[in-house]
């Protein structure tokens, strides 16, 4: 007789996908999946940006269907026409967008579709709603206020609150869609502590990330997915970074970026006393001042949600600061549209290229002349000049290695990282004295990011004063000669990019005071 | 709000600021405006009937005086409102500020006169009436994240289809076929909207066109001639409701009131109760927050948005049937005059809540009954300009009121589900 | 105090934007609102039959046929209706663009022609030559006014315009009615709201008189429809060709990008509004100088709600609009021989159209039932009620 503790440990394929396939128009996502999970697991799923990652776990989630294959859990084959028969059949998902509802409070963020229901008129039981609430939350050690209203709450929070969800409604799978990309290196070390626990108790877990440091420390097992197709698996014991992304790409890939040091010149950006309200009237952005020189990369670090986005909106005249002041090359730019800054040759990669960045119904060259429509060569006076515009276009096509058949589609069709490049090469093709790239290879392929980083080097080395704001610690370490840290608003610390270490770094992006 | 450090130079006020500062400066010109226009020279009292037959219960007032005290009253306002301002209660003291205002006004217009407040009163109600409906239907599909500009159409719908199913069988079927026209055509909207994503703008102002189209044809081919057999449902007379009924002056106006008023009340309970404390209510309205986490959740936000959807157009259906079978007796052409329209500004105004609804409904139905009684009294106000009353109230609510409240975070977003 | 990231948002895409600025899809422009009309005539036809009797079906349509385009006599008329329905569907086609909905083309259309009708009868003295641009402009700036208002209050205070253009017709038709009593403006000797006449040197020209045939001089076509033309033109000149166009349709497509490339999106949403209401107010200019002769209530019926209907038909494109507006020239004016002939309500035309709209809105709608493939969808226009 066994006993009964090693029985209920007793290593069991929990969740399988068999031979999943799904397309879509011109493009094949997933293409004869076969992966397993069993109880008690952690499986890391890699790949980069477009390997259809996403996708499969929406079709594992009930979010697609797919067009062949089938998904088994405990042994059984599972028909999903929706999300709550993934639910009902023990699937969580804590996604990389999180899916809470900002207006409501944590706990009917929580109940959300299983509501339990007692009092007058079928109303909801919130008391008991809430009482369940804190049940886990204490149980896992994910701590929060049931009654706190979501969009109030720090993003680190909001994600406890997309583990309980899952673990009100008795997951025991669950799937984790770029967890950490919203935590500092020491709230991640946290994060994996409660994976770890969860995975103790039995349940089997999908970790998605494309950091491969990360992987190598929480996987199990690592299943590597490159345009749909399963590639290769590997176990942390025998893989390295360099493997993991020699998989994941196809070819090996350098993970450092080639740069010399930087020789900066006079201060081109200089940024004082800054203060930033958002449209709810809290200061986002606390008294920063920095400087920023010709020929130098500066990068800003630190969690998204800490000020970061309304900073460059300020600095590029998105938004107007409420109080400090802004100088480009001396001169006062701090109420400055964004028109003005482009004349005076300011360069701006924003930090969401389809709702900023691009008009995604116009084609390639309209989209290229979007802030230079108004003067020569591309309109004399009034009147546009659209052949030029369109001449001009494919040659920028073709220096920056952008991949279409023609600039007269549309830019929707563009993948992720063409859309960048085209962005690119719409800011750097000017002669520009300072450019702002915000979050520049978010959502990209790895081929996409080496270009742009390598476009952002040479302008440096041309005279170039450049701030890269990034929520990605690896990309603001490689590219930056000094490194700022953001932290609810303030920047903490400064570091020279050669002594940065991603521990340290972390310690000030967590609020830690030097 | 996380209050700005005190030595920090500010380059700019914030926009709450600057919108309070515009707020305090409109309610300093207006008490200049009150006191040059309404106090000075105005001679006489004005007696206010607050009961059913003169004499009962009567206010009376110096009519100057009534307005040199809310001249008074609004300059204190704009004190208060440039310096501290009044935070969430803007709204509720601007409401009352312009009741008296009102006030004021007619002191002014009927100064040496009597008026029957009562009658006003009882005419607001009734004007609120169906732009509370309208507005009601707006918030129950809105709140799902669907923009209702059919309203309007539903209305004149549910007019039409009171007043002939009224006369063909009975008026209490005149209000049932109302209903489920105005949900017919709430399901077209929501095809419209839901399944084909057309832009809900564009859906709800072609379902207004058709429908005016469609009741103005059958209008003028078959009521005009005949319209003893298909135009003559007769008018739902008003229903006393015991004790409450009784009640001097407010007994007369909320509760001796004809069908129509009690459903309102009625909607507006169920509907507040419902949405914020019902399961259904909760789903619904993550549907219009936030229809990806819902859908995440097991939550059909499909379904759920045409059910809403149809049960705002039985609302506004049943709404409709108000114009014919609660108030004129027979249908018109075109007779809703732009309720529909006016019904969404009370629904911002009211901040999409059920109760906010009311309550802005009954300012939008003041305005009408003001209008009206403005009319009678004969100011020497041209008349056109008093039958615009309503549409420049209309106007400044929506500039004025609309970039502070929030709609449904996804309003007017399709929903697109791979 | 940190700030949840933001989720990418769906881009939304404006249905009529073609692929390249030059170049004209075939299929979305022509073959669906084509199919569209023809389905549309097909569920009128139905409601003839129910309302009317199947015998009534043939005549009607053969009525609205002869009514609109066979005889000289009849298409004078068509182009006649057509003429403001030009100019108010450019109005709401220019609002498209920029992603603004012009309901208020009606009450627009209303200010201008009384303002071109004040300047018709009042200013005297003047030839010709002068007179009547001089009236035309007053009907353009009186639009203007009355398109600038929803426009300021859009771009300060996030006023849909939807509501606003709305309630500014209802009160733009009561300006109307109180200035035609006026005892300066009315016509001497009447009681009923009209105003003077306007004088000849004001008048646009009718311009069929000269034909050789039976009744020429009662044709009414004026001036004003190739004024319309040419305004169409100058439309799509402005849009696709010109830096201001450019900056029209990106705001219509996306305002952040926009205002990102240094668009000043609150000012164009001005401007637009002002122009849109200007093209209707012309389009009022031309039935009081050019049908009426004078102020009327009621000239601008329905023709805002048409033009509704007609830009969404044209894609908002200004040939588009030109030939949309011919054809519902030809249903209000065969609409009329239709109800003299057969005796079918001309309100049916308003159905006819209301369908159109519908199957324009929804293309998948007509693909589905001519198993044909259907155009882009609508997507989304117009944005919700905040800025």
């Amino acid at each position: 007789m066994l006993p009964a503790s090693s029985i209920i440990q007793a290593v069991c394929v929990r969740l399988e996908l068999r031979n999943v396939t799904k397309r879509f128009p011109g493009v094949v996502a997933n293409d004869s999946v076969d992966l397993t999970v069993e109880s008690g697991e952690i499986l890391g799923l890699l790949g980069e940006n477009g390997a259809g990652k996403t996708t499969l776990m929406n079709i594992l989630y009930g979010l697609y269907s797919a067009d062949e294959g089938e998904i088994l859990v405990d042994g059984e084959v599972a028909g999903f026409e929706g999300p709550g028969d993934a639910i009902a059949a023990g699937i969580g998902m804590v996604h990389q967008h999180f899916m809470l509802v900002p207006v409501f409070d944590v706990t009917e963020n929580v109940v959300l579709g299983v509501e339990p229901v007692g009092g007058p008129f079928a109303s909801i039981d919130m008391d008991e709603a809430r009482r369940e609430v804190l049940d886990i939350s204490s149980k896992y050690g994910l701590e929060v206020d049931p009654e706190a209203m979501v969009e109030d709450l720090p993003v680190g929070i909001q994600q406890r609150i997309e583990i309980i969800k899952v673990l009100f409604r008795e997951a025991e799978i669950i799937v984790f869609d770029e967890p950490t990309s919203v935590l500092t290196p020491q709230e991640v070390e946290e994060f994996f502590g409660i994976v770890r626990s969860l995975k103790e108790s039995g349940k089997g877990i999908i970790f998605i990330t494309h950091k491969l440091g990360e992987m190598l420390e929480i996987a199990d097992r690592i299943s590597v997915l490159r345009r749909g197709k399963v590639v290769g698996s590997a176990t942390p014991k025998d893989a390295t970074k360099e493997s993991l992304a020699e998989m994941m790409v196809g070819r090996p890939v350098d993970l450092v970026v080639d740069k010399e040091a930087a020789e900066p010149g006079e201060v081109v950006l200089s940024v004082q006393n800054l203060v930033v309200q958002d449209d709810r009237l809290h200061t986002v952005v606390n008294d920063v001042s920095f400087d920023v020189r010709a020929g130098e990369i500066v990068g800003v670090a630190g969690v998204q949600g800490n000020g970061q986005t309304e900073l460059v909106e300020a600095i590029t005249g998105l938004m107007l600061p409420i109080a400090g002041h802004i100088e480009l090359g001396g001169q006062d730019v701090t109420l400055a549209l964004p028109r003005e800054l482009h004349e005076l040759s300011v360069a701006h990669v924003p930090e969401d290229r389809q709702r900023d960045g691009l008009v995604l119904d116009f084609n390639l060259y309209e989209n290229l002349v979007l802030d230079s429509y108004y003067s020569e060569p591309y309109s004399k006076g009034v009147r546009m000049d659209w052949p030029e515009a369109r001449r001009h276009s494919k040659e920028l096509i073709e220096q920056y290695d952008i991949r279409t058949p023609s600039p007269d589609i549309s830019a929707s069709s563009l993948s992720g990282g063409n859309q960048q490049k085209l962005i690119v090469a719409r800011e750097f093709s000017r002669d520009v004295k300072l450019v702002i790239a915000s979050q520049p290879t978010r959502g990209i392929d790895v081929g996409s990011i080496e270009y742009i980083h390598s476009r952002i080097v040479e302008e440096r080395d041309e005279g170039a004063a450049i701030l890269i704001v990034s929520s990605e610690l690896d990309e603001v370490m490689a590219l930056s000669d000094r490194i700022l840290v953001m932290y609810r608003g303030k920047i903490v610390a400064e570091v020279a990019g050669e002594d940065a270490t991603a521990t340290q770094l972390g310690l000030f992006m967590a609020g830690a005071v030097s | 709000m996380t209050a700005v450090a005190d030595d920090v130079e500010l380059v700019r006020a914030p926009k709450e600021v600057r919108r309070a500062r515009i707020l305090g400066f409109v309610y300093i010109g207006l008490a200049v405006v009150i006191y040059f226009g309404f106090a000075l020279g105005t001679e006489g009292d004005v007696t206010f009937r607050l009961g059913d037959t003169p004499g009962e219960i009567d206010l009376t007032v110096s009519a100057g005086g009534l307005a040199i005290f809310t001249s008074v009253v609004f300059a204190f306002l704009g004190g208060v409102q440039l310096t501290k301002g009044f935070g969430k209660k803007t709204n509720v003291i601007l409401a009352l500020a312009l009741a008296l205002l009102a006030f004021a006004f007619l002191g002014w217009a009927a100064a040496g006169k009597s008026l029957s407040l009562v009658g006003m009163l009882e005419t607001t109600v009734a004007a609120a009436t169906p732009i509370c409906f309208g507005a009601l239907s707006g918030v129950m599909c809105e709140r799902v994240g669907v923009i209702n500009i059919g309203i309007e159409g539903m209305l004149l719908t549910g007019a039409f289809m009171g007043a002939v199913m009224g006369s063909i069988v009975s008026p209490i079927f005149g209000l049932v076929a109302a209903a489920l026209a105005g949900g017919i055509l709430a399901l077209a909207l929501a095809v419209l909207a839901i399944k084909y994503r057309v832009d809900q703008i564009i859906a709800g102002v072609v379902i207004t066109i058709f429908a005016l189209g469609l009741t103005s044809f059958l209008s003028a081919q078959l009521l005009v001639e005949n319209a003893s057999e298909y135009n003559n449902p007769g008018v739902l007379g008003p229903i006393k409701i015991p004790l409450l009924g009784d009640i001097p002056v407010i007994g007369r106006i909320f509760f001796d009131q004809n069908i129509f008023i009690y459903v309102m009340y009625l909607l507006v309970i169920a509907m507040t109760y419902g949405l914020f404390r019902t399961r259904w209510g909760l789903r619904s309205r993550s549907v219009g927050e936030h229809p990806k986490a819902a859908d995440t959740l097991g939550i059909n936000v499909y379904r759920t948005r045409y059910v809403n959807v149809m049960l705002g157009g039985l609302i506004a259906g049943f709404g409709g049937a108000y114009f014919t079978l609660g108030s004129v007796g027979a249908f018109n052409e075109n007779m809703t005059a732009g309720r529909g329209f006016i019904g969404l500004a009370a629904m911002i105004f009211g901040r999409w809540h059920p109760v906010g609804a009311l309550g802005a409904a009954l300012v939008f139905g003041f305005a009408d009954s003001l209008q009206v009684k403005l009319a009678i009294l004969d100011t020497g106000i041209p008349s056109e300009f008093l039958l615009m009353a309503p549409y420049l109230v209309t106007i400044v609510v929506v500039a004025g009121v609309v970039g502070q409240a929030r709609p449904p975070a996804a309003d007017g977003q399709p929903y697109i589900k791979e | 105090m940190t700030v949840a990231p933001r989720d990418p948002k769906p881009q939304r895409s404006a249905f009529w934007e073609r692929v390249a600025p030059d170049k004209i899809d075939y299929r979305s422009l022509v073959l669906i609102p084509l199919l569209a009309v023809l389905t549309a005539l097909i569920i009128g036809a139905v409601f003839i039959i129910l309302t009317s009797g199947l015998g009534s079906v043939w005549p009607a349509y053969k009525a609205l046929f002869t009514g609109a385009f066979v005889g000289w006599a009849s298409i004078s008329e068509t182009m006649l209706a057509a003429t403001p329905l030009i100019l108010a569907g450019l109005s709401v086609a220019i609002g498209f663009k920029a992603g603004l909905f012009n309901i208020g083309a009606e009450g627009q259309m209303t200010i201008g022609g009384l303002t071109a009708v004040l300047v018709g009868f009042s200013v005297t003295g003047l030839p010709w030559i002068i007179h009547l641009p001089l009236a035309i402009i007053a009907g353009i700036l009186g639009g203007m006014a009355w398109g600038f208002i929803p426009g300021l209050l859009r771009a300060k205070t996030g006023a849909h315009e939807v509501i606003v253009t709305i309630m500014l017709n209802f009160v733009a038709f009561r300006i109307l009615d109180y200035v035609l009593k006026l005892p300066g403006i009315v016509k001497e000797g009447r009681f009923d709201p009209i105003s003077k006449d306007v004088l000849d040197s004001a008048r646009l020209p009718k311009i069929l008189t000269w034909l050789p045939v039976e009744n020429a001089e009662r044709m009414r076509l004026h001036l004003g429809f190739f004024l319309a033309l040419l305004v169409a033109w100058f439309v799509y000149w402005l849009l696709y060709k010109s830096t201001i166009g450019f900056e029209f349709r990106t705001v219509g497509s996306n305002p952040n990008a926009a205002k990102y490339g240094g668009i000043g999106v609150g000012a164009t949403i001005i401007l637009v509004m002002s122009i849109a209401g200007g093209l209707a107010g012309m389009a009022g200019a031309n039935e009081t100088l050019g049908v009426l002769g004078n102020g009327q209530p009621g000239f601008s019926a329905q023709k805002g709600f048409d033009a509704i209907a007609l830009a969404l038909l044209g894609r908002s494109h200004p040939l588009g609009v030109v030939v949309s507006a011919i054809l519902f020239g030809a249903l209000r004016v065969g609409g009329r021989a239709m109800q003299v002939q057969a005796d079918v309500g001309v309100d049916l035309i308003i159905i006819i159209q209301a369908l159109i709209i519908v199957f324009i809105a929804a293309p998948e709608l007509v693909s589905s039932i001519w198993r044909v493939k259907g155009g882009e969808e609508t997507g989304q226009l117009t944005r919700g009620w905040g800025t």
